[in-house]
């Protein structure tokens, strides 16, 4: 399976993609020096030798911003990631194998925060906050409303493997409900749940890049959502100034793009109907 | 209650529509809950307008007024102030308060805004709900024709055709729908100047039915219509083809192939199969159209619903964010609980299920 994904050229094309600009956020504030206090010029200074991308409104160098942003992204996207699919997984595990009243519970609740639209809860989760709008809570609170659609798909899938002959003999065997759940039944789903975590990354990427532009962003770093709100609400785009968003457009743009590669070409090389 | 077990699909709706009822209150309550937790009272932001200018007594008769009108102080029958032993108005429980904007709510009244008091928020809404849904209804249904055509086109014909759609719907699904918006706001309204860059109509002109207004808007229509179009192409043109993929390969497909049944007839067979997820999808949009292309309005600065919010969310007017995000929450459960019966009374699987679960 792992051999037939690596000579998958959309794979790696995607996958490139994505190591790049974690590369970048990684390595780039070791590299290069980086300052989003200081003023290097004038507002909206187009780009001139040392700095690249021009400054923003305030005349902050564009470079440092938009890697600090780009850090700030991506973090949020792989800890609200991260969240979400452990809190969709473990409910939907659990779940599935449980059966019953406690499956009848945790499903409805699922399909109760399934159906209220999850930026509806964050316009209004973040907009209660006003001065606690850290960007780690913000990435929490996405992870906490993104997981309902991750514990639906988990839970159908556990609950069909619960009838496997395997999985009763464990249970004959007097091993617990949590070992039963993570070695027995988990293993099968793993290559689906990475899936899931990528495409909840990238979906966690772009929440937090939308409430930003609703002005909800976090007050204590800057994420690319708030330098694009920045520009937005700073008349960037009348000025022209086109340092000031076009590049942050594109980083927000090859991170969503190259994680939706990668989930689709997982999915025709794991999901055998999917199969040429 | 014995004849119901003779409708097995009526008893289905009747038990969706109380589940429904169920997400919808705790909608709600999120709604009414969520704004209260901060510690922004809206009578403080107003008092601390309007108390500039005023002596001490006339202040407070303010307030009061503000008080009963946001419902947090007791108000008997004749609209009067209850008053305790001091004189003072006698404040109400958050239960007793909850109950007043349930009550208010279902009758759709969606309380008064803080920024531009004493404005009705539900005044607010149905100023900026036009031009959202104008916006919204021709994208998504034009995207949904066009996307599923060439969805089904690119999954029958496949070869240089599909080689070259495949990885334009990829890319044009993907780009989320705020950076696209971007782009073109700077390419076509600032760089060529096609069209207007942001905005719904001219500076100085008032909404009105005449042709000159009407021109103005349809020009500044275009930049906003495309960029959801583009991408609602992509979504469905992805979707249908991989379901048509899928349902190239099923065996009643070559079934039908070995028994000679003509080409045209066996697709028209595999497309209404494709068709049901898609329909779904449509309804589904449809229901989250009103609060589905909040970002775009904002980046295009066009006059709708995503206009209406970002200002409330700056101006920390809650009664007109909370308006806003339950008219939204209320759409797309419509939408759900529509589906759910669509679905049930048009595929033959889920209405034999219900059958059997009796």
């Amino acid at each position: 399976m792992l051999k037939r994904l690596l000579r998958s050229p959309s794979f790696l094309f995607g996958f490139t993609l994505f190591f790049g600009t974690l590369l970048l956020a990684l390595l780039g504030p070791l590299v290069l020096s980086l300052d989003v206090e200081q003023r290097v010029g004038l507002a909206y200074t187009a780009p001139f030798p040392g700095h690249w991308l021009g400054t923003d409104h305030m005349g902050i160098d564009m470079f440092s911003l938009l890697l600090q942003g780009l850090r700030a992204s991506l973090y949020v996207g792989l800890v609200a990631g991260t969240v979400a699919t452990l809190l969709g997984t473990l409910i939907g595990l659990y779940g599935g194998y449980k059966g019953g009243l406690v499956d009848d519970l945790l499903t409805s609740v699922t399909n109760l925060f399934l159906v209220i639209p999850t930026l509806i809860v964050l316009i209004l989760l973040s907009a209660s906050l006003e001065e606690g709008r850290s960007l780690s809570l913000i990435a929490l609170l996405i992870g906490c409303t993104t997981w309902t659609w991750t514990a639906r798909a988990v839970r159908a899938q556990a609950a069909s493997l619960r009838a496997r002959d395997h999985v009763a003999l464990a249970r004959i065997n007097g091993f617990g409900t949590a070992h039963i759940v993570l070695l027995h039944i988990m293993p099968y789903l793993l290559s689906y749940i990475f899936m899931v975590f990528i495409l909840q990354t990238a979906s966690g990427i772009l929440a937090e890049a939308s409430i930003s532009l609703l002005g909800l962003g976090p007050y204590d770093s800057i994420s690319l959502g708030k330098i694009l709100n920045e520009a937005v609400q700073n008349e960037a785009l009348t000025d022209g100034a086109w340092w000031a968003f076009a590049p942050a457009t594109l980083l927000i743009t090859v991170i969503a793009f190259s994680l939706y590669i990668i989930n689709t070409s997982m999915e025709s090389v794991f999901n055998p109907r999917l199969r040429r | 209650m014995d004849w119901l077990r003779h409708h097995p699909t009526l008893r289905h709706m009747i038990a969706r529509a109380g589940w429904y009822l169920l997400t919808f209150l705790v909608a709600v309550t999120i709604n009414f809950v969520l704004p209260r937790l901060g510690d922004a009272s809206p009578v403080g932001v107003l008092m601390a307008r309007a108390s500039m200018n005023l002596d001490s007594a006339t202040a407070r008769q303010q307030e009061e007024a503000y008080l009963a009108e946001f419902g947090l102080v007791h108000v008997d029958d004749k609209g009067q102030l209850v008053r305790d032993a001091a004189g003072k108005p006698v404040p109400t429980s958050l239960g007793a308060q909850f109950a007043r904007y349930l009550s208010l709510s279902l009758r759709g009244d969606l309380g008064t805004s803080i920024l531009q008091y004493p404005r009705r928020v539900s005044e607010i809404i149905r100023l900026a709900l036009p031009w959202t849904l104008c916006l919204q209804l021709p994208t998504i249904i034009i995207g949904w024709v066009v996307g599923n055509l060439l969805g089904a086109l690119a999954a029958y014909y496949r070869g240089v055709f599909d080689r070259l759609f495949y990885p334009l719907a990829l890319l044009t699904s993907a780009v989320p729908a705020f950076c696209l918006g971007i782009m073109m706001v700077y390419l076509f309204g600032i760089r060529l100047e096609w069209f207007p860059a942001v905005g719904g109509y001219d500076d100085g002109m008032v909404p009105a039915l005449s042709w000159a207004f009407l021109r103005s808007a349809s020009y500044y229509y275009v930049l906003p219509f495309f960029s959801i179009l583009v991408i609602v192409v992509g979504h469905q043109a992805i979707g249908m083809r991989s379901m048509c993929i899928y349902e190239l390969g099923t065996d009643y497909v070559k079934y039908a192939k070995l028994l000679g049944i003509h080409e045209r007839k066996i697709l028209l067979y595999m497309f209404r199969n494709a068709m049901l997820p898609q329909l779904t999808g449509l309804a589904l949009a449809l229901g989250g159209m009103v609060g589905g292309a909040l970002i775009t309005e904002i980046i295009f600065s066009y006059p709708g619903l995503g206009q209406a919010i970002l200002t409330a969310i700056q101006g920390n007017d809650y009664p007109l964010i909370s308006g806003c995000t339950l008219l939204i929450t209320v759409s797309v459960l419509i939408a759900n609980f529509f589906v759910d019966v669509l679905i049930s009374l048009l595929d033959p699987r889920v209405r034999a299920s219900q059958v059997s679960t009796r």
